[in-house]
């Protein structure tokens, strides 16, 4: 029997995270129009002023990502959404946030680059910018969902993680995820995280605290009379800048530390028929969903092949990678690129078993015969 | 009675990074000063600042304090006074953090014409930096990157912010301290996007590459080469190339950003 349920919904991957950041809790958004992300920013433009947040289109990316960082240190959960070129605009504030440790969330709905590039094309080349875009050593949190569904829980974890670790996240989409149009039960609510506040008096604040968990609570600014400072100079635990190398570095290793120490939490990876693989793939965002058909096709004529799909980027599940390829022939790395996340992979496999990189860059998906090819391949032991 | 500084001070924090004959503490003396003849409470004002020596100031202030990237202070002050309206937000720059990297977002923070105040100093250098070439050096001057002189016109800042939308510009000079206290106080009243543009000495950058003198002939000169708008149509064409115009040049009421907004949520939520 056929149940109508009015919070189902058709929408696209674009229109999920702008749903998605709203039962998350989002308060503040700061955009630029670009191709093929500006539905995120239409969606919010209607959606905030409704329940009294704040839309804004700001003069450029740079302003769009310097916005949402002063929100949130206002007090408001905050998000912004891009694509490649804006993407690369916003890398320095992207660093302020990570030294100055401010929850955002950034969406990046990768096109075709570099440059101005192929924007209504789908593509894969930002996975590297996201981990290394802005300049200096940090760790950073990056999300791919492959599904509308997943476009609007992943923002949610989005938001989640970032005001968990106090940190910036991104949160990959690719042109096809952003645009495809599927079935979305929106759920009543979700599970909301909010920032650790802080536990003393103002006189005892110190807004960047070494604690045990390595995230110092936040205050925020203009409540409760925490006056603090903030700089994206190196600074000790007061907030204010410091030349003293002991602390420079202390500053450093804490932010890694503090990643490596939720690392397994960050982490989460899909598995698809992997427990008898001999085969093995690693695909994410949308070109995962070409593999999971492969994975169909392949099984069906008795080819034993497995999907290791990552649904956190970085960090990179490294151990898991090596787990993978101690158990398969070889992993077939299919992404729109020229083999970004290959490298990291054969990396990870330290030599266990062979890596074989399917690179696509001419605009289009990767189709699930291109990677049924290589499986046979592989499959027939003539793959390198 | 002597003015007490040191309630608004980080006193830990001193001495401050500013050289001698920098005139960037009078202008530190002269807000401190407006700020508490308008009776603000500390936790309710916001400062930002970008990068530069001008923009170190906010460290020293025992307000709310926001150092951000260059050029971009702006951008993170438009987004706390969106999401904090009952927040008085100063933003402190210079010439080369607001006119040359943050210029973009200077003209359409003044053209939404948000609540801000804008304290600009222009020492017509990057100070900070060791003495580069600013869109306010003027032409003919010399910078470590102009070493035969600026062949480039200089900004006329408040003609720049007045014809951006601001509802408030004016120009000041760290002469005159009390003129000074006075049109900063002006400004963080102004309800509406304010400029002050205030010009201070760099005698380490800019005063002994071009043969300025310290920093108190520095500030003589800029004494004697302020005058008035009125004053200023008197003199002869030699003169006004020198003369540094004084005093306010927009004082309007216009409707301003985060209220439009305000109004914007309520028409929406009201259907």
């Amino acid at each position: 029997m056929m149940t109508r349920n009015a919070a189902v919904k058709v929408m696209s991957g674009n229109e999920a995270v702008a749903a998605g950041a709203l039962a998350a809790g989002v308060r503040f958004f700061a955009g630029y129009p670009i191709t093929p992300s500006s539905e995120i920013a239409e969606e919010l433009s209607v959606m905030l002023p409704r329940s009294g947040g704040v839309f804004i289109q700001m003069e450029d990316e740079i302003a769009a990502m310097g916005a949402v960082i002063g929100a949130s240190l206002a007090g408001s959960k905050s998000l912004t959404a891009t694509s490649g070129p804006g993407f690369s605009l916003k890398q320095e504030n992207i660093g302020f946030a990570c030294m100055a440790e401010v929850p955002v969330v950034i969406v990046n709905v990768m096109r075709g680059g570099p440059s101005t590039g192929s924007p209504t094309m789908p593509a894969q080349g930002d996975v590297m910018q996201a981990r290394w875009g802005t300049h200096g050593d940090h760790p950073i949190v990056v999300l791919a969902p492959n599904s509308v569904r997943e476009s609007f829980d992943l923002t949610v974890r989005s938001f989640n993680l970032s005001e968990t670790l106090r940190t910036p996240v991104i949160l990959l989409l690719d042109e096809i995820i952003g645009h495809v149009n599927e079935k979305l039960t929106v759920p009543d609510s979700v599970e909301v995280v909010d920032r650790k506040r802080p536990d003393v008096p103002p006189a005892e604040y110190k807004p960047y605290r070494h604690t045990e968990d390595k995230v110092p609570p936040m205050a925020t600014y203009g409540r409760d009379g925490y006056r603090f400072h903030v700089t994206g100079l190196a600074h000790d635990e007061s907030g204010f800048p410091t030349n003293n190398p002991e602390e420079i570095e202390k500053l450093a290793l804490r932010l890694h530390a503090k990643l490596e120490r939720y690392r397994d939490e960050v982490v989460d990876i899909e598995r698809v028929a992997c427990d008898d693989a001999e085969i093995g793939i690693f695909a994410y965002g949308a070109t995962s969903r070409s593999a999971y058909q492969t994975v169909r096709e392949a099984r069906a004529v008795g080819i034993k092949v497995g999907l290791l799909r990552p649904r956190t980027l970085w960090p990179f599940p490294d151990r898991e990678v090596r787990a993978f390829a101690e158990q398969v022939r070889t992993i077939i790395v299919p992404e729109l690129n020229l083999g970004q996340m290959a490298h990291e992979v054969e990396w990870a496999a330290a030599g266990a078993c062979p890596i074989d990189p399917l690179m696509r860059i001419d605009g289009q998906p990767i189709s699930p015969r291109q990677i049924l090819e290589r499986v046979e391949r592989a499959a027939k032991g003539d793959h390198l | 009675m002597s003015f007490d500084y040191d309630q608004y001070l980080r006193l830990d924090k001193f001495p401050t990074i500013f050289c001698p004959g920098c005139g960037d503490g009078i202008i530190l003396k002269a807000t401190l000063r407006a700020i508490d003849h308008i009776g603000l409470d500390k936790d309710q004002v916001m400062m930002v600042s970008g990068i530069g020596c001008s923009s170190r100031t906010s460290g020293y202030v025992d307000v709310n304090t926001l150092h951000t990237t260059h050029g971009r202070a702006l951008t993170f002050a438009t987004g706390i006074k969106m999401a904090r309206p009952d927040l008085h937000v100063i933003v402190i720059t210079g010439d080369g953090d607001g006119t040359a990297i943050g210029g973009n977002h200077l003209i359409h923070a003044a053209r939404r014409n948000i609540d801000i105040t804008v304290l600009l100093f222009n020492n017509w250098i990057y100070g900070m930096t060791g003495g580069q070439v600013s869109p306010a050096t003027p032409t003919g001057d010399r910078a470590s990157t102009a070493p035969f002189g600026s062949i480039e016109p200089n900004f006329d800042i408040v003609q720049l912010a007045k014809g951006a939308g601001a509802s408030f510009v004016a120009r000041e000079t760290v002469a005159r301290p009390v003129p000074l206290e006075r049109v900063i106080e002006k400004a963080i009243r102004k309800k509406g996007f304010s400029l002050v543009e205030i010009m201070t000495p760099c005698p380490t950058m800019y005063g002994r590459r071009n043969k300025a003198g310290d920093g108190v002939q520095m500030i003589e000169y800029l004494k004697d080469h302020s005058v008035s708008e009125s004053r200023y149509t008197q003199l002869d064409d030699e003169e006004k190339d020198d003369a540094i115009v004084t005093g306010t040049f927009v004082d309007e009421e216009r409707p301003e950003y985060t209220d439009e907004y305000r109004k914007l949520v309520e028409r929406v939520r009201a259907h």
